[in-house]
């Protein structure tokens, strides 16, 4: 139940008349695209990556952040690389 | 798939592994919380890429394993009144009741729907106003935001014929309950990433240190959870217990404040019971006074009752992480995925139905 997918924001609902809770957009996942209730997202744009669960975008996603992972692999790697000139030293 | 792929990339998931093997010195038990981890370890082979000396065992976070039988037994109750339209996620139409499952509730000609979001289900109450529709709201943190703007919109809108059967579960309380089990055997989580971009995890700060345990929130690609077990093996050989968070591009500090806010004013904490665990105090959500209209246990009268689990079935065990599914002698000969004794076969997240699935006997 905790699966939540990322997608793509297309467009958003015009939404002047409605109430902010019940903003809402198209999303597109992989192409697949769904009407998705933003009402937890007030500030997602278009362009903007959102994790949907169950109709529903629960946050947007960082891309800085979500690069994070692949730094840390490389910070890892490097702090490999310095580690092992001391090992043959010895 | 943006945000997919490139967190399945085969050649970083081993580099990580290789580094969880260098600073591996001992023996570690981390337990991931979430049914989303569990399917996502076992389907990608995450077990087989580990050091021998880390195990992974499952915890409860699958809401439809531990929804207790007697909730199953009251939606079939429900669902097999005539004038009801009984809306329900799709995993749970296959969970075993005491007799029967909502899946022969159907084939006997009630009118059982399983929609996408609680939101489909308000549309068909609007769409059939001489009927009662019901939803069965079953989940963790993660779709309480949405059940609850089911109610908050039908309430304001005057949806007289909706109401939702409530089975709502919370995460830390379920934590708390097996760390201080006797025979736990838990040195660390993996916090569920989705409960956590809703709820934050600042309700993880008191448990880590009065626990002694790290805990790691995590995602739910490979590279996430290889990750998450890379800082939480980290914590643990450095003696650390500390809360962190691995899922930085989903999950903030303080969670979603939106969400929070509509979670609060149609539920309220409550007691519940776990399938296979007993019950837990404050551990799930009910709705709340002013919501009760909406309550479908009240609007159809349905008694409080108490029910035998099948003997064979040690959901239980497996949910704590005490046990495998391969512990279990029914596993895989009387009970299969078409043929399921308990919840967690039956739950797409279920451990039991992952390790049938991906064969990892």
């Amino acid at each position: 139940m905790c699966l939540a997918v990322p997608g793509k924001i297309l467009s958003i609902a015009d939404s002047r008349d409605l109430d902010p809770l019940q903003r809402s957009a198209r999303v597109s996942f992989g192409g697949i695209v769904k009407e998705i209730c933003l009402a937890y997202t007030p500030d997602a744009k278009v362009g903007d990556y959102v994790v949907v669960h169950v109709g529903f975008a629960l946050n947007t996603v960082d891309e800085d952040e979500a690069n994070r992972v692949f730094d840390y692999l490389k910070q890892m790697d490097e702090l490999a690389e310095l580690e092992t000139p001391a090992k043959e030293a010895q | 798939m943006k945000y997919i792929d490139e967190y399945r990339d085969k050649a970083s998931a081993e580099r990580y592994a290789q580094a969880l093997a260098k600073i591996t010195t001992r023996p570690w038990i981390i337990m991931e919380v979430c049914g989303g981890q569990t399917h996502a370890i076992v389907k990608f082979g995450i077990n087989e890429l580990l050091p021998k000396q880390v195990t992974l065992v499952h915890g409860p976070g699958c809401p439809v394993c531990v929804t207790p039988l007697e909730l199953i037994d009251k939606a079939i109750r429900i669902a097999s009144q005539p004038g009801v339209i009984f809306c329900s996620f799709g995993d749970m139409l296959r969970v075993p009741g005491s007799k029967h499952d909502l899946l022969s509730v159907k084939a006997n000609g009630g009118d059982v729907r399983i929609v996408y979001s609680p939101l489909d289900a308000v549309k068909i109450a609007r769409e059939n106003p001489d009927k009662e529709v019901v939803f069965f709201a079953v989940g963790f943190e993660t779709t309480a935001p949405a059940n609850a703007m089911s109610v908050f919109q039908a309430a304001r809108e005057n949806v007289k014929n909706y109401s939702m059967l409530v089975s709502h579960v919370l995460v830390p309380p379920a934590m708390e309950a097996i760390l201080s089990s006797a025979e736990n055997r838990v040195q660390g989580f993996l916090a569920a990433g989705h409960v956590c971009a809703v709820m934050g995890y600042t309700e993880y700060y008191p448990i880590a240190a009065q626990y002694r345990v790290p805990i790691v929130v995590t995602g739910f690609e490979p590279l996430d959870i290889l990750q998450g077990v890379y800082l939480c093996v980290k914590q643990l050989e450095e003696g650390r217990a500390e809360v962190e968070n691995q899922y930085t591009r989903v999950v903030r500090r303080e969670g979603n404040a939106p969400a929070q806010q509509v979670v609060g004013e149609v539920f309220r904490v409550i007691p519940r019971k776990w399938r296979g665990i007993g019950s837990i105090p404050q551990s799930g959500l009910g709705l709340a006074p002013q919501y009760a209209a909406f309550d479908a246990e009240h609007r159809f009268g349905l008694q409080d009752c108490t029910v035998e689990e099948p003997q064979e079935c040690i959901s239980g065990e497996i949910l704590k992480g005490v046990k495998k599914p391969h512990d279990c002698p029914a596993f895989g000969i009387r009970c299969t995925p078409e043929h399921p004794l308990g919840a967690t076969m039956v739950s797409t997240e279920g451990a039991c139905a992952a390790y049938h699935r991906y064969r990892r006997v």
